[in-house]
């Protein structure tokens, strides 16, 4: 399978899906470990694809969402941004919103 | 080569004539950058849409010789 196809399965197959260099227990980058911090605290399971794996894999995912950075995070098929976007949306309430409006679970937030 | 807040600023308002560009040297090391671009164009367009037009602004140079941009575009409220 090549590296696009599998991106597009990864996509196609997972709920919630982060491109990013590194693991989720083990971020290789800065903004990539801000927006799986974010995943965590929202509590939604996720997929993580370690883009560092293969160049194949790093530069078909800038292609497949013509979109030139990494982390990538992705819902329900749909891409909804980088980190700047992932945290400009949580801090919002916004993420939040757009999990739970797609029947995903997320941690209610607590008052006190 | 990193590049130059002042380049950064220039490619972004030819492509956006009305932004109003605001550029931070995060670590002080010309390589770490963050941008509040504020511009009419983006009125309407989702996030990914905003980004996606500085990105093009800045003609291929994000996530390569500026691998680290942090960035916020609006439009003016």
């Amino acid at each position: 399978m090549s590296a696009l196809e599998q991106i597009k399965q990864d996509v196609e197959t997972n709920d919630v899906v982060l491109f990013m260099k590194g693991t989720k227990q083990f971020p290789m980058c800065g903004f990539s470990g801000q927006v799986v911090q974010i995943l965590e605290y929202v509590g939604v399971p996720y997929k993580d694809v370690n883009v560092l794996e293969g160049d194949g894999l790093r530069d078909g995912i800038k292609q497949f969402s013509n979109w030139p950075t990494i982390p990538q995070l992705y819902v329900k098929g749909e891409f909804i941004g980088g980190c700047d976007i992932v945290r400009e949306m949580f801090q919002a309430g916004e993420l939040q919103q757009l999990l739970a409006s797609k029947g995903l679970p997320v941690k209610q937030a607590t008052n006190g | 080569m990193p590049m130059d807040a002042g380049d950064i600023e220039k490619m972004i308002k030819e492509a956006l004539p009305d932004a109003e560009v605001t550029i931070k040297d995060l670590a002080g090391d010309g390589d770490h950058y963050s941008a509040i671009v504020v511009s009419e164009a983006f009125r309407g367009k989702s996030r990914v849409q905003q980004h996606q037009m500085v990105y093009a602004a800045l003609q291929g140079r994000m996530g390569g010789v500026l691998h680290a941009l942090a960035l916020q575009t609006s439009a003016p409220n």
